[in-house]
């Protein structure tokens, strides 16, 4: 009894927060976008503009998903398995991203490959371009969701110990098969919250773009940076409507997930 | 091997990302002859007028060369899109809100020299000047620059320090104080204070302050652009309307060709001309259904029931020029700080 | 010297039973390298451009002060709140089945999602006096938006998904085992939670926490607009960093994130320690 008024106090506060925290911004999302009328969302949506932005905000999103889920694991498990001096050092260095503000981790860009940027002559000798072009905009998503992944296995394989990895390794097993038979299954699901975490992150990233973007039409602005151009420009309903395509990206990995998780323990059974 | 095999394949995968990057970003240059094209970096709400006059220019441009313009608009805080050209985003022309992020353009080296005259008027085909905005029927009987320090009066502006436009906001009440004090600095200094002590919300921008405003209800009488209080109204006409003060600014968004962009891309020409013709009738009649003041006076005057045309304003000139002004009032410990940590 | 040195490596790769060390270490610093030291050393470079002095004086400037108490002060509210709730939702969401779960699962990414602004504009416009939620607490006088209530708020909504899965993963992988023994054994839950379940979500706990402290202290876009952004009161240091480089002082603007990133590194690198030290007591 006592336990089941635990449960529902708790599930109660639980709804109540995310209510207030997220479910009536979203709502308000939802309204603001559609307050001109659905023919006036369809507009803004099917937008040349929107396109070509939804297009550069997955190609970053795709490109920073799968760097930093290679960069992720490898770092999670030398983090996790091994032992060795400045292995603190490494994991905060790691966590940097988090720790700098967006507009600074555009800046840092800037200073290196810009016009001003010692990288900058070099980078002319060949005709790059880093900033102010797509490279740029993958480079700073890659960076603003770095540490999503190794952050999200770091916990869980510390929680699991090294024991069952030592052994196989004591019986003969290569580094790959360990790492697919036995840490793999463990980090499962950390793994998918990771590349979530990322993914939303990547896909919503304004501050570090908006930085080294340029926000050329067509070329270099992102979903996120469109919206804000429809913003200044006084289109606040198209601006919401054009958010409204991110909250339904978000709500497409939901449903991946759920898809993927409900095989994942249909198959576990 | 199966350690060395997946060395490999991951290697493979990260190299052949960064390729896929690079061909994304590797210039789609239009070698054609039949096309040209330019960047146009401007500032924040300039881009339905942009739009309309990128049309234009088009049409134009054809008649007379036979060539095709794609022009890619940028659009953003003007401060910033100054600093991102001088950053390295390669704009053919910008089009900015203050004179002064020109200057500083030309000071790195982009922009030759004396480009203030190398069109007309200033090199400001439009110009626009400072407003109030306040709710319909004007509850708090809002005439002029001294009706805002008033005890009870909220005021909404954005802050000159983060916003370079609203440095005209803090300018134009200057103005007004100082002939009002016939230049008695004191008088001014407490004047400017006390409206900047009614001041509820010091937004970083001037859309920021709009929001604040229009969307989420604060204070009583917005300090703003001209053009975009007449989008306010123009999107809330039951809502708001536009107050001119006695005094105010001439602000001239001024325009120029990036003079090392263009000559690395070789579009100096359409460039100079996509700039001239903004002073034609037509991008000037455009210019005034977008809420910017025409520069050229005869077409000023078609629009004057929509302008106020007997604002008597001052230019930046009459501070002794942006740099000056900046460093009097807006640099760290200058003015504007002094009446915030007093 | 060189040879003590040899020593203690030979005896630690000694107990590297587990393989893939060279190329797990080469792969990590190499990309830690390109992606963010590289870029990173440019904050020191410009800053290595100003004398100590100046420096001192753009980072002790009064407003900046400011500026670092009000991030600091709101992030570590925002992030204990953060944290309490974040561990009773991801326990919800662990233990219990209720209608509705999956949605509310999935709704922890959509601060993520959101482009910073967009959610910035829509907490302002729900928070001031006149939205919804704000209205109801005008009424009782208290005044959420372009307070440092207001920045709060926001930044809790930034720091939800931090703490949420950095618990979830640890508690789904948790045996409940141990909590049916302990009830068996007659614990009372208050009890099972703070001696069994406590310590063993407490590591993950903190790193949420500390993301989330870190990401507050960082965050612009979303807090600007519900800030108000008056010197003194409620002006959040990342603006004075844009203020700085509206006026192009990229030194001073460095200066003032360098400051920023120290002190975030500082917290990091303490969590990750105490991290660490929880980690072997569980794990002995």
């Amino acid at each position: 009894m006592k336990n089941n008024a635990t449960k529902n106090i708790l599930i109660s506060i639980s709804i109540l927060f995310i209510t207030i925290m997220l479910v009536i911004p979203l709502i308000a999302v939802i309204i603001y976008s559609l307050q001109d009328g659905i023919e006036a969302y369809k507009i803004a949506i099917f937008d040349k503009y929107t396109i070509k932005a939804l297009q550069l905000t997955l190609l970053a999103t795709v490109s920073a998903v799968v760097i930093n889920t290679f960069f992720g694991i490898f770092a999670a498990w030398i983090i996790t398995k091994f032992s060795f001096r400045g292995k603190h050092f490494l994991t905060t260095l790691i966590d940097i991203p988090f720790a700098i503000s967006p507009v600074i981790a555009g800046l840092i860009y800037i200073l290196v490959f810009g016009r001003t940027g010692w990288a900058y002559d070099f980078l002319q000798a060949y005709d790059i371009k880093i900033v102010f072009a797509v490279p740029g905009i993958i480079l700073a998503t890659i960076f603003v969701t770095f540490p999503f992944v190794s952050r999200e296995i770091i916990p869980v394989l510390n929680a699991q110990g090294k024991d069952e990895e030592e052994a196989a390794a004591l019986m003969g097993a290569s580094g790959f098969k360990i790492f697919t038979k036995i840490t793999l299954p463990h980090i499962k699901w950390a793994l998918l919250y990771g590349i979530i975490l990322c993914t939303a992150r990547a896909m919503g990233e304004f501050g570090a773009v908006s930085v080294l973007s340029g926000h050329l039409r067509g070329k270099t602005n992102t979903l996120p940076l469109h919206i804000e151009m429809l913003y200044n420009e006084f289109q606040l309903s198209s601006a919401f409507a054009v958010s409204s395509i991110l909250v339904i990206m978000a709500v497409i990995i939901l449903i991946l997930r759920t898809i993927v998780e409900y095989k994942g323990k249909k198959a576990g059974e | 091997m199966i350690k060395k095999r997946f060395l490999v394949m991951s290697l493979t995968l990260v190299f052949a990302t960064g390729v896929l990057t690079a061909c994304a970003s590797s210039k789609e240059s239009i070698n054609d002859s039949n096309t040209v094209e330019i960047t146009n970096v401007s500032y924040d709400p300039t881009r339905e007028f942009y739009e309309s006059y990128n049309n234009e220019f088009n049409t134009y441009w054809k008649e007379k060369t036979g060539q095709e313009v794609i022009v890619t608009q940028s659009h953003g805080g003007s401060g910033k899109q100054a600093r991102s050209v001088v950053e390295g985003n390669e704009a053919d022309v910008v089009t900015l809100a203050l004179a002064h992020d020109i200057t500083l353009i030309e000071e790195a080296g982009l922009i030759n020299e004396g480009w203030i005259n190398e069109f007309k008027e200033n090199s400001a085909p439009y110009t626009s000047t400072i407003v109030f905005l306040v709710r319909k029927g004007n509850p708090e009987n809002i005439k002029d620059w001294n009706d805002l320090v008033r005890d009870g009066v909220e005021v909404i502006t954005p802050n000159p320090k983060s916003s370079g436009g609203a440095r005209w906001n803090f300018l134009s009440a200057w103005a007004y104080a100082d002939n009002l004090y016939n230049g008695d600095e004191n008088k001014i200094k407490q004047f400017v204070s006390k409206l900047y002590k009614n001041v509820i919300v010091l937004d970083s921008g001037a859309r920021g302050a709009t929001t604040t405003f229009v969307e989420n209800g604060q204070g009583d009488v917005l300090i703003g652009w001209e053009n975009e209080a007449y989008l306010s109204v123009k999107e809330h006409p039951e809502e708001f309307e536009i107050i001119s003060p006695s005094i105010s600014v001439l602000a001239e968004p001024s325009v120029a060709v990036v003079d090392e962009v263009a000559e690395k891309n070789n579009t100096t020409e359409v460039a100079n001309e996509y700039i001239k013709y903004l002073y034609s009738d037509k991008a000037q009649r455009l210019a005034g259904e977008n809420y910017y003041r025409p520069s050229n006076k005869t077409i000023l005057q078609e629009f004057e029931n929509v302008f106020d045309l007997n604002i008597n304003m001052i230019k930046i000139e009459d501070f002794g020029g942006w740099s000056k002004a900046n460093k009097d009032f807006f640099e760290d410990e200058a003015i504007f700080d002094q009446i915030y940590s007093q | 010297m060189k040879i003590n040195i040899n020593k203690r490596q030979k005896t630690m790769i000694k107990k590297r039973v587990i393989p893939g060390f060279g190329i797990s270490i080469g792969i990590t610093i190499t990309f830690l390298t390109l992606i963010v030291l590289i870029p990173i050393s440019s904050i020191a470079i410009y800053v290595s451009g100003i004398s100590l002095n100046e420096f001192i004086e753009i980072i002790t400037d009064k407003q900046v002060v400011s500026g670092y108490k009000v991030s600091f002060f709101c992030a570590l509210i925002a992030a204990l709140i953060n944290a309490i709730f974040g561990t009773i939702l991801a326990w919800v969401l662990v233990r219990y089945e209720f209608i509705g779960k999956r949605v509310l699962d999935g709704l922890i990414e959509l601060p993520f999602a959101l482009p910073t602004a967009v959610a910035g504009i829509t907490l302002t416009s729900l928070y001031s006096d006149k939205g919804w939620i704000g209205s109801i607490f005008a009424e009782a006088g208290i005044q959420i938006a372009y307070t440092k209530i207001g920045i709060i708020i926001a930044m809790i909504f930034i720091g939800i998904p931090f703490v949420v899965r950095s618990i979830q993963p640890v508690l789904e992988k948790m045996d409940t085992q141990y909590e049916e023994a302990a009830t068996m054994l007659g614990a009372n839950g208050h009890r099972i939670f703070f001696k069994v379940i406590l310590p063993e979500i407490f590591p993950a706990m903190l790193t949420g926490f500390g993301l989330a402290l870190a990401r507050g202290i960082g965050e612009y876009g979303s807090v600007v607009f519900i800030a108000g952004n008056m010197p003194y009161k409620t002006q959040i240091a990342p603006l004075l960093i844009m203020t700085k480089l509206e006026q192009f002082k990229y030194a001073d603007a460095t200066a003032i994130a360098l400051v920023m990133l120290v002190a975030s590194f500082i917290i990091l690198l303490l969590i990750n320690m105490i991290q660490s030290y929880v980690n072997k007591i569980t794990n002995n």
